[in-house]
Formats: C-alpha cells, sequence, structure tokens
C-alpha cells in the first residue's frame, strides 16, 4: 500500500478530462437512482442494501476519478458517521417503538396507535422506513470502508 | 487475550455447529419450509403487507428480525474498520 500510495503521488491521478466530465454528470443520476431502488423496493426488484450500495458507489467514484478531498467535500466524514448511526437506530427505533406501542416487536402494524392507517398499509409503510435505515447504513459502511483503506486511515490522499 | 479469544471463537464454533444438527436435511419435502411456510407466504404477503414484491416483504416484515441484525453486523464491520484504521498523522 506504501508503494502504491508513493507511486500515485509521483503523477496526478485520474487526471483525464473525459473521465471527470463523465463522472460529474453520472453521480447526480447515479445516486437518483439509488434512492430510486430504496424506495421503489416494494414494487421491483431492490431495496435497502442494493441502494445503499448503489448510493456508496457515488461516492466511490467521485474519489477515483477526482481524489479524495473532492468526495470529502461532497460527503463529509462527519456527516457520514452520522448518517450510518442513523440508519441502525431508525431500525432499532422503530423496532422498539412498536414493543412500546403494545405491539409485538418489529410488528409495524402497532404503529397505527400512533398515525391512524389500515394495519397492512402501516406494515407497507414500515418496511419502507426500515429499508430506508438498512440504506444509511450500508452507504456509509461502504463510502469509509473505502476511504479508510484507501488511505491508510489519514484522509489525506487516497487513490 | 489473544488465547481467550481464539478459546472464544472456538467455542462459539461448536456451538453453532452443534445447532446444525437440528436442521432439516438439505432439500427434505418434509420440512417446515418446504411443506407450509413457504405456501403461507406466497398466499398471504399481498393481503397482510400490501407490497407486490415478495422478496421485500419476507425480508422487511416476516423475517425482519434477521434483517436487522444483518445491517448490525455491516455496521460493526465499518465500525471495527474505522476504529482500526483511522488516525490523525501530524
Amino acid at each position: 500500500m506504501k508503494l502504491l500510495q508513493e507511486r500515485a503521488k509521483g503523477r496526478p491521478a485520474g487526471d483525464s478530462l473525459i473521465i471527470r466530465t463523465s463522472v460529474r454528470l453520472l453521480v447526480p443520476f447515479i445516486q437518483l437512482y439509488g434512492l430510486y431502488v430504496i424506495v421503489h423496493g416494494h414494487y421491483s426488484p431492490g431495496g435497502g442494501f442494493q441502494g445503499g450500495v448503489v448510493l456508496g458507489a457515488s461516492f466511490i467514484l467521485l474519489a477515483l476519478a477526482y481524489d479524495l478531498k473532492t468526495s470529502l467535500r461532497y460527503m463529509s466524514e462527519g456527516a457520514n458517521v452520522l448518517l450510518g448511526n442513523a440508519g441502525v437506530l431508525i431500525f432499532i427505533g422503530i423496532a422498539v417503538l412498536c414493543a412500546l406501542l403494545g405491539g409485538l416487536f418489529l410488528d409495524y402494524a402497532a404503529l397505527a396507535r400512533l398515525i391512524p392507517m389500515a394495519a397492512e398499509e402501516w406494515r407497507s409503510f414500515g418496511i419502507f422506513l426500515v429499508e430506508l435505515g438498512v440504506g444509511l447504513t450500508v452507504m456509509s459502511s461502504m463510502v469509509s470502508l473505502f476511504w479508510d483503506l484507501a488511505s491508510g486511515g489519514d484522509m489525506e490522499e487516497g487513490l | 487475550m489473544k488465547t481467550f479469544a481464539l478459546l472464544a471463537t472456538l467455542a462459539t464454533g461448536i456451538l453453532l455447529l452443534y445447532g446444525t444438527r437440528d436442521f432439516a436435511p438439505w432439500g427434505d419435502p418434509a420440512s417446515p419450509a418446504s411443506s407450509h411456510v413457504s405456501r403461507v407466504y406466497i398466499e398471504r404477503a399481498v393481503e397482510e403487507t400490501h407490497v407486490p414484491n415478495l422478496v421485500s416483504a419476507i425480508l422487511g416484515d416476516y423475517r425482519s428480525y434477521d434483517t436487522m441484525f444483518e445491517t448490525v453486523v455491516i455496521y460493526c464491520a465499518g465500525l471495527a474498520v474505522v476504529s482500526v484504521l483511522r488516525r490523525n498523522r501530524s
């Protein structure tokens, strides 16, 4: 890894106008598609894990085409950690909330006491909320894995 | 400390392998998963959850306890890598 980093220091990494421009154009669409995969997971193949991976890949693509600092500008380290924690807390918070409201652990129908909706509708909506939490956690884990492994721990310069 | 970690890992592994003895044989047509559990999912998932995608319904509702800890495992993996590698070089 040391050797790779020193070799990367020698030449301007990813210094290609074509790659940079196409990545800059692609990244918003990749992120939109990631959100679509999470939100539309009820009706088509998809869900939290897959959408989270697509979202995380967009930031990794930014780091590969530009450099690590650029991807850190779009998604700061603190925000990344915050989103990862929020994802797990959304999932477990909903599960505990169901139990506190008098239902079973993770039985989303119990949430009807907060907002009155049919039990089936609440199960559908509960699955969506839970998948959102999964997506946030997967995205945050992927991005922080890449940052830490590529830069060797200090967020100075990566691949 | 390393010996303790090794012993704990071995003990957990043996415990898990011992638990697999109670599983139904591979592809057993009389196992609960083949005889009635899958059929109930397929018949009732849409009317109970209003989710047309059966995979999402099982993953997010019927088997959400499993999914919850899958998420926690991924979170722990990310946390472990950050806590091992992250440092400030000054």
